[in-house]
């Protein structure tokens, strides 16, 4: 059994947190556990909390009860938060407002800087960041002339710089067109799968949390479903009464085994699809 | 059309000028100006200006990107040029109209303080010509670190210019995309008086503060995801270091002000 890295206790939150009269509770008793090394994708309809959960990760909001682990440290303690912010990076949704610097190995370079890391290893920090996000041939370009998938892979390198164990991604591919939306996607499984870093995505296009090892679906601040893609997409009834979509191929399985044809909903892929059908098609009568 | 603006005009380039240090480029033009404030005569003044054109052919800058930045200050040249004409009353006097008198005096002040402005201007030029934004802060908060001392946040705003520099060409992206959003909605931003003119720009400025407000909290948020905390124990990817180049350069400007401060004493 992997250990987990990010571990939330009975976490609650409530918005705006200092105790206005009109705050209202987005998420109470949430307890949520991230394994060290899996890939999880977070989805959920707007509004239901998933950005304010992974807001929690790395301590930028603190919760009003509870507690978030991150490594067995509490991201409450304000000694650790450097430490916590180290190990979980996180990319936001928009490339142009996390960049800090108009060079591109100047804003990758820009997480060690603050960390105190010595000139040579930023150097050698930045060089491998962007080499990893396939960027190294831009370090000395402005971002603001660079594609949205190509700023937001050096959002991602600047966060590598620090090294992390995970990273965290809120919606880091709603303003991508669906080429930078695959090269982000590309890049960040990757990361999970050759270099073992812990990757929650958060999301709202369902093709992308296909490839996750586990699913989580939040809905009105609670957790709805969890687990493999498989287990949580084949749930059409439920994810549809959540106001969310299902990947377009269990759509069609979906549709089709209503029209009473035998295939299984869990076929995610479309190679899979294609062969489902084609296995109902060529059974003879 | 916005994007065509280049704010300090940074030739790109890789002549002696670009690669000495920020630093020596900035304490350069101050001893360039203390010079150029001392300088009394045509000997100083020629010795001033054979700097200025070695320095201006080093770092390989065009003749035509001079003149054209000067063309912006002409109005402040001429009137500069007007007041000391008039307003000296000393020498011999050489020409006279009703309440108009033009001494020789006021010629003389008048062609070097034109000549003074112009150099001061050009010199000014020839920093942010051959210097990156990015190094000038750099070079800026590197020189005055020692204000720190003073409780000087000067970390704090070597910050905010750079980061003030980053968000120009996205701020200016966006503006684009807010008059065209309102001129497709049917403003007219080109025609009517200059009042009007100035009012039809409300509409574009409300949308761009808020958009910036919003910019500046997120990229906050983002900046502490990367453990920003402030300047203390920061490294830095490139570190400043004074060359040979440098100190020859730093040198020749400190014997500049000593010649001319010698020829000011023989009224030269």
């Amino acid at each position: 059994m992997a250990e987990p890295i990010i571990v939330t206790e009975n976490l609650g939150f409530t918005y705006p947190p200092n105790g206005e009269k009109l705050a209202f509770p987005v998420f109470e008793n949430l307890s949520v556990s991230i394994d060290r090394g899996s890939f999880t994708a977070v989805i959920g309809p707007n509004g239901c909390g998933k950005s304010t959960l992974a807001k929690h990760f790395n301590g930028i909001l603190l919760p009003s009860g509870g507690r978030v682990l991150v490594s067995g440290m509490d991201t409450s303690d304000e000694n650790l938060l450097l430490e916590i912010r180290r190990t979980v990076g996180m990319v936001f949704q928009n490339p142009d407002n996390q960049i800090v610097s108009n060079v591109v190995e100047e804003d990758v370079a820009f997480a060690p800087e603050n960390l105190g890391v010595p000139t040579a290893e930023i150097r050698s920090r930045v060089d491998d960041a962007l080499k990893t996000v396939g960027m190294y041939e831009y370090r000395e370009h402005a971002p603001h002339l660079l594609s949205g998938g190509q700023k937001q892979r050096i959002a991602i390198a600047g966060v590598l710089a620090m090294q992390p164990t995970c990273i965290v991604l809120d919606e880091p591919t709603a303003m991508l067109d669906p080429r930078g939306r695959e090269e982000v996607i590309e890049t960040v499984s990757r990361l999970n799968r050759e270099r073992g870093i812990t990757v929650v995505l958060i999301t709202h296009h369902m093709s992308e949390a296909v490839n996750a090892d586990r699913v989580i679906v939040m809905h009105q601040g609670g957790i709805l479903l969890d687990g493999s893609p498989r287990e949580v997409f084949t749930q059409v009834q439920t994810l549809r009464e959540a106001g969310l979509d299902v990947p377009q191929t269990t759509e069609l399985l979906y549709e089709l085994k209503n029209l009473g044809w035998d295939v299984p909903l869990d076929a995610l892929s479309e190679a899979e699809c294609a062969a489902a059908i084609l296995k109902v098609l060529r059974r003879p009568e | 059309m916005l994007k065509d603006i280049t704010l300090g005009q940074y030739f790109p380039g890789n002549t002696p000028v670009h690669r000495l240090d920020p630093r020596t480029k900035l304490l350069l033009l101050v001893l360039y100006m203390v010079a150029l404030f001392c300088a009394k005569w045509f000997v100083s003044y020629a010795l001033m200006l054979v700097f200025l054109i070695t320095v201006t052919a080093l770092g390989r800058i065009p003749l035509r990107s001079m003149t054209r930045g000067l063309k912006p200050m002409l109005i402040f040249i001429i009137l500069t040029a007007v007041l000391n004409l008039f307003y000296t009353r000393e020498g011999k006097l050489l020409f006279e109209w009703k309440f108009i008198h033009v001494y020789s005096k006021g010629v003389e002040t008048a062609f070097f303080m034109v000549l003074r402005i112009m150099m001061l201007i050009c010199g000014t030029f020839l920093l942010t010509y051959t210097t990156s934004p990015i190094a000038l802060t750099d070079g800026l908060e590197s020189l005055l670190s020692p204000l720190k001392k003073l409780k000087v946040p000067v970390h704090e705003l070597a910050m905010m210019m750079s980061i003030a520099l980053r968000f120009i060409p996205t701020l200016i992206e966006e503006t684009d995309k807010i008059m065209s959003a309102q001129k497709a909605r049917g403003a007219d931003f080109e025609t009517g008086s200059l009042i009007r003119r100035a009012k039809a720009l409300i509409p574009i400025l409300v949308p761009l503060f808020v958009s910036a407000f919003r910019r500046a909290d997120e990229l906050a948020t983002a900046m502490e995801c990367r453990c920003y905390h402030g300047g203390e124990g920061r490294t830095r990817l490139k570190v400043l270091r004074f060359a040979p180049a440098d100190y020859a350069a730093l040198a020749i400007g400190v014997l500049l002000v000593a010649a001319v401060i010698v020829l000011r004493h023989f009224g030269l």
